[in-house]
């Protein structure tokens, strides 16, 4: 079996459309959450929920990157993903290396084109007008995996994966196990959503699980999720070629575990979680004193966090007081089926500058759930193994396992 | 140019983001790299713009910017008729 490494990063994110500027935010703690502005469709642009703040995009404007034709034909979500993917793949190199049917694109997309959507059933409704006859394949979930071969001109096995808040997670899990198989050998992969429309900031005040002031994980005080949006974007590929062309290693991947609660479609369940860290550690055939990390799921709901407390504790047992843990929702959001690429790249850019991110915004955690929770600063580490929760609704669970890379000699 | 041609040129210069000065009533779709999904959008474009209905098997026949053009006139004519 292949070992496999990550060469590129990419990503548009609330907390930079860069991947200097999130690994910046990432570190000093500038949140990308702030209040809600310009919801279209919703009178004034005001969803009218309980909530104000949400983790929003400002700085994307896609007549820079994209001919009129792409936009016309994409959401917001697409666009997102097609230039999260060229920064990955021009920084890896990705394209002058690979034959283009031996490269995987592999995204998560739980939402598609909300937004669109959204806006032609408005017009639909109100007053019975005809839709665009771009609405299809601007809503489609897949429109982000398939304008990224369109775009990069990669013919391999081309998919999205719609697991709710564990789609890029589940992604990138599949994506690895394909070229470590050898099925390709290389792929782009992550996640991207843009959902933050009317209807869907309406359907989850409902659900009475969004923070009113700002998503707080782990902290005593946490009241809820805070929405996000964006894209992030891995370029993976076996070490034999990355090392064949002098690539840059920015981390191996190492393991993916994935597993059902079989529960409830919003409770989750410990053993659930529990069962898909460990599957990834077996994955990885890594023993769980090895672990120097855990970027949490870490929504910041009442629920989520003492279950995903319990979780690790049955993993890891009285170790579990020790192990490092963080969210970096507290400054990205929750995007849904993005999230786990965007705390995908966090943990990668954490092995790589040796530096664990904080819990931002996070100064009182909760002492009953017994955690390691890192709040103030980012904290150092030497190498290590480290995971990535995503732990979705529907008891769906998806755990990736990176380890640092470090040059042999 | 009348009114129709102007409009109609005017959603097509639109769809494929080009100045309208370079379309005329003989350009062809062929050179404005007009596909079959270019092709649905400004059809839907034209229908919301005039207020008519463009039937499906005409649509195949539309070869250049002046079919567009006459056969919207037609429609049009149809409509107040």
């Amino acid at each position: 079996m292949n070992r496999v490494v990550v060469t590129g990063l990419g990503c548009i994110t609330p907390i930079g459309s860069s991947v200097s500027a999130f690994r910046d935010a990432l570190f000093t703690g500038g949140s990308g959450i702030s209040p809600i502005v310009n919801v279209p469709d919703a009178p004034d642009g005001n969803p009218g929920v309980r909530y104000t703040q949400a983790a929003q995009v400002f700085d994307f404007d896609p007549t820079e990157h994209l001919e009129s034709g792409v936009i016309t034909a994409t959401n917001r979500n697409t666009q997102f993903a097609i230039v999260a993917a060229r920064q990955a793949s021009e920084q890896s190199g990705l394209l002058n290396h690979h034959n283009a049917g031996d490269i995987a694109v592999i995204m998560g997309c739980a939402c598609g084109g909300r937004s669109s959507e959204e806006s032609e059933v408005k017009n639909l409704y109100t007053r019975n007008a005809r839709a665009h006859p771009l609405t299809i394949v601007r809503t489609m979930s897949s429109a982000g995996a398939s304008n990224i071969s369109i775009d990069l001109k990669i013919t391999g096995p081309t998919l999205d994966i719609s697991t709710a808040c564990a789609s890029a997670t589940h992604a990138i899990g599949l994506a690895f196990h394909m070229v470590r198989s050898g099925m390709v050998t290389a792929a782009l992969t992550g996640g991207h959503e843009a959902p933050l429309s009317w209807g869907f900031y309406r359907a989850w005040d409902s659900m009475r699980v969004v923070s009113p002031s700002k998503c707080r994980p782990f902290a005593a005080d946490r009241d809820g999720m805070t929405l996000g949006e964006g894209a992030a974007m891995l370029v993976i590929e076996t070490l034999e070629s990355a090392m064949a062309r002098n690539a840059p290693i920015y981390a191996e991947v190492v393991g993916f575990g994935m597993s059902a609660d079989a529960n409830h479609i919003t409770q989750p369940q410990a053993h659930g979680a529990s069962a898909a860290m460990r599957k990834a550690l077996a994955d990885a055939q890594a023993a769980p004193e090895e672990v120097g990390y855990i970027n949490a799921h870490g929504t910041g709901t009442q629920a989520n966090d003492a279950t995903e407390a319990a979780a690790i504790h049955q993993v890891f047992g009285e170790r579990t007081a020790h192990i490092p843990i963080s969210s970096t929702k507290a400054l990205h959001g929750h995007s849904i089926g993005a999230s786990g690429a965007l705390e995908a790249l966090a943990t990668t850019v954490a092995l790589h500058e040796g530096r664990l991110p904080q819990t931002a915004g996070v100064s009182n955690p909760d002492t009953s759930l017994n955690l390691d929770i890192i709040t103030g600063e980012p904290r150092p580490t030497g190498p290590t193994l480290a995971l990535s929760n995503s732990l979705a609704f529907g008891g769906l669970n998806a755990v990736i396992a990176l380890r640092t890379w470090r040059n042999p000699g | 140019m009348d009114d129709i041609a102007q409009r109609c040129i005017s959603i097509i210069a639109k769809a494929k983001n080009i100045p309208a000065d370079t379309i005329t009533l003989d350009t062809t779709f062929e050179e404005l790299n007009v596909d079959s999904l270019d092709k649905i959008n400004i059809s839907f474009e034209v229908e919301e713009a005039f207020e008519i209905a463009i039937p499906d098997d005409a649509l195949g026949s539309l070869k250049t910017v002046g079919d567009v053009v006459r056969g919207v006139e037609q429609l049009v004519a149809t409509k107040a008729s």
